[in-house]
């Protein structure tokens, strides 16, 4: 058993998984909603200067505390469920990456994240901050025009057969298609 | 106290996101490319459990813990915001690699730089609620 849990979970399991963690939400009478925590921290920020962040942000504190569990998941998982390997990925991605100049996963530190992005070296330098940055406001600022990410649009709002979901999710991989095959090879 | 169960399904989610590979930016790269059925399995083994869970629970007329009747709030049509948002966002998650929940698992993980990222994500969701008003929904 335990053995099963500290090797990479196979992807059957892992999908249960987030809908274990979408029913435990709806079943505390809450919902699987990630990004609403950016427009809380935003609304704890700004002290009410902006209209929409000017709303009653103390409901939200449960997500906040989902999101510090998240970090402690994410640091019990190194430490005591890590079985030593970088993550296996296929072959074609890994020549795929490497004509883009990445290493496979085995050559980075964390065996999970990119040194070419993640090291702090490279994060330091003018050109690989902006990457991270721009990556960022990207990322948030997308999340809230569509009034959701992966967890409220893909997971919860597909599992609700939420039409303006599917069209988030479209748009979603629309992105990610565009980078990854358009602007990656501009970029790296 | 009220507080502790969403701590523990929050270190369950972040469990997950780590164990599953889902929070890696190679997992993500290779799902763009459509070289591996893994992302594609987890997403949607959970979209097709969580449709038959929601199903299930509209059906039944199911209640949460405090008794109240579980109520989906259906989201507001439209397409613009959906798309372009989407697509907005779509761009950052390939560049990163990571959606926000993955973020914080990354950072908890080990992975302190994904913090510039997070940090970029709170300054982007400030950007959108200064200019919301001039944007097509």
């Amino acid at each position: 058993m335990w053995e099963f849990l500290i090797n990479p979970w196979p992807w059957w399991f892992s999908g249960a998984a987030i809908s274990v963690t979408m029913f435990a939400l709806i079943l505390f009478g809450r919902s699987f909603g990630f990004s609403s925590n950016l427009r809380t921290l935003c609304a704890i920020a700004s002290r009410r200067r902006v209209k929409f962040f000017d709303f009653d942000w103390k409901k939200e504190i449960w997500n906040l505390i989902f999101l510090v569990g998240a970090i402690i998941g994410g640091y019990l998982a190194n430490t005591y469920m890590n079985h030593g390997e970088a993550v296996q990925i296929s072959q074609a991605t890994i020549n795929d990456l490497a004509a883009l100049g990445f290493g496979d996963p085995s050559t980075s530190a964390s065996g999970v994240q990119p040194d070419e992005l993640f090291a702090w070296e490279n994060v330091l330098t003018l050109r690989g901050f902006l990457l991270l940055a721009v990556a960022g406001l990207l990322v948030g600022f997308g999340t809230r025009y569509a009034g959701g990410c992966t967890s409220g649009h893909a997971i919860s709002g597909l599992s609700d057969l939420q039409i303006p979901s599917l069209i988030a999710v479209i748009g979603f991989f629309t992105g990610g298609l565009i980078m990854t095959h358009l602007l990656y090879p501009l970029i790296f | 106290m009220r507080f502790i169960k969403y701590l523990l399904v929050g270190i369950f989610f972040g469990i997950l996101m780590a164990k599953s590979e889902a929070f890696s930016w190679y997992r993500i790269q290779e799902m763009f490319r459509f070289q591996a059925f893994h992302m594609y399995g987890i997403i949607g083994t959970a979209v097709v459990l969580g449709a038959a869970g929601v199903w299930i629970i509209k059906k039944l007329k199911l209640s949460d813990i405090q008794g109240e009747r579980i109520k989906f709030n259906p989201k507001e049509m439209g397409f613009w915001r959906y798309f372009l948002g989407g697509t907005i966002f779509g761009l950052g998650w390939a560049l990163g690699g990571a959606c926000p929940g993955p973020m914080v698992v990354s950072v908890g993980y080990g992975v302190l730089s994904m913090l510039v990222v997070f940090f970029f994500s709170i300054v982007g969701t400030f950007l959108y609620g200064e200019v919301r008003d001039r944007l097509p929904h």
